[in-house]
């Protein structure tokens, strides 16, 4: 199909696209990669007024290191995979953004524009929040930063407000190790679920702290605190508890491509394998 | 700041395979058709227009790119290349030619998006391995051929092309 008519502005700063977002609010949406956007305007999901494109919209790439690591909100995916520094300093991304789209998609995607969309299933809001990172949000009354706990609200739903837009993200850097797992019907379709694991470990080896997060299984990715399970060496009897505890714990979709049960049950089997893989390496 | 209204077309200027071209397109106007119906080249092919089945799969800047979740008016100024750079006239070019060797099409619906995927993908991984390959045809959807031949056409132009760069 083709979209519906809409006005188009190809913004060239940040101060341009929070004009037209004052003026326009929710008539407006703002074209990142258009990887996801791209689909529900030609499938007429989405018939805004006006489209907004950050594409040539100065200050919104790159990659920048203090504490935290800030990427651009229009970063691109195969730009960060690239990008040695952030693929080091955040491994969970270098484990994850294999499985995000395809070759042909990450190619345009951004990661500003995936964390905006908030499919419960991506991986790229998932790693945010298990990591506990945040999402810097831009409007023409400042900026604030959202912590990813709060800013991922259900389907498609986020704390950005209609005025908003995501100027950057924030990835701490977490010491310890992780694991990234994902089943999906075929290599680069949505996950039906995914996990993402990042343990810490005390001095003996043990399970310290860290958290498991859970992709495609509610409405939103969910992360869960790994303290209270503390005090053990993370061995495949820990992980299979760990995980079938906390999937235990969720509260899954049901949808035409899987059930909730079904959903469940990967949770623990993906939430193990994940735990597995972050214990390996950091046995190794 | 320009705003271009939706309900009229708009010059769009680009670079397509090497020539400047100009066409006229409403916003809303996909890339793939700009290039298919603005400037008659036909050999990009329209498939699911969700960016799903890489049918439309072009060039743009250098970078594979879908041309169905892409508007013609954000392609203004860049540079486009589709399936008709490859071959010289009629002579194919070392891809073309492996997949002609292997059976790597049947309907050649799909064709051209692999073809253009496929040039990027080489440029980047000159040696790649058999998964590699398919992770990067996880992005195309070929109903005929079973991939296999489409592998293996990928994987001889690889070897091909590999001899002629130590020559």
């Amino acid at each position: 199909m083709k979209p519906v008519a809409f006005d188009y502005v190809r913004a060239s700063s940040i101060e341009e696209v929070l004009d037209l977002l004052l003026e326009a609010g929710d008539d407006a949406v703002l074209l990142a990669g258009g990887m996801s956007l791209g689909p529900m305007l030609n499938l007429r999901a989405a018939t805004p007024s006006l489209v907004i494109d950050l594409n040539r919209t100065a200050g919104l790439g790159g990659i920048t290191a203090n504490g935290a690591v800030t990427t651009g909100a229009m970063l691109r995916q195969t730009q960060a995979m690239r990008d040695d520094l952030l693929m080091t300093v955040v491994p969970l991304l270098a484990k994850a953004m294999p499985s995000i789209g395809h070759y042909q998609t990450r190619s345009r995607g951004t990661l500003g524009g995936s964390i905006a969309h908030a499919d419960p299933s991506a991986e790229l809001p998932l790693c945010l929040l298990t990591l506990g990172g945040e999402v810097e949000l831009q409007s023409k009354d400042g900026s604030r930063r959202v912590a990813a706990d709060d800013f991922f609200e259900g389907v498609l739903t986020t704390a950005r407000q209609p005025t908003e837009m995501i100027t950057a993200i924030h990835w701490p850097r977490r010491s310890g190790s992780f694991g990234f797992v994902e089943e999906a019907q075929r290599h680069g379709d949505f996950a039906l679920t995914a996990a993402a694991v990042w343990i810490e470990l005390d001095a003996t080896g043990s399970l310290a702290g860290g958290r498991l997060g859970l992709g495609g299984v509610e409405d939103r990715p969910v992360a869960f605190d790994l303290k209270e399970f503390a005090g053990a060496p993370v061995d495949e009897n820990l992980a299979t508890q760990v995980a079938r505890d906390i999937a235990g714990r969720t509260d899954p979709m049901d949808d035409h491509v899987a059930d909730a049960a079904y959903r469940r049950q990967l949770a623990g089997v993906l939430g193990k394998r994940a735990l597995m893989e972050a214990a390996g390496e950091a046995g190794s | 700041m320009t705003r271009l209204s939706g309900n009229s077309k708009h010059s769009v200027r680009m670079t397509v395979n090497g020539r400047a071209h100009e066409g006229y397109a409403e916003p809303r106007m996909l890339l793939a058709d700009f290039l298919r119906h603005e400037l008659g080249l036909y050999g990009t092919h329209v498939g699911c227009e969700h960016g799903v089945c890489g049918a439309c799969t072009v060039l743009i800047d250098g970078v594979p790119s879908r041309s169905c979740t892409q508007y013609a008016v954000q392609a203004d100024g860049a540079s486009i290349e589709t399936v008709e750079s490859l071959a010289d006239g009629d002579t194919l070019n070392a891809l073309q030619a492996a997949f002609r060797n292997n059976h790597a099409l049947q309907c050649g619906f799909c064709t051209a998006g692999i073809l253009m995927s496929a040039t990027a993908f080489l440029e980047e991984t000159p040696a790649p391995t058999e998964l590699q390959v398919r992770e990067m045809l996880s992005g195309h959807i070929c109903r005929c051929t079973g991939y296999d031949g489409i592998v293996r056409a990928i994987l001889e132009a690889a070897g091909v092309q590999a001899e002629g760069k130590a020559a």
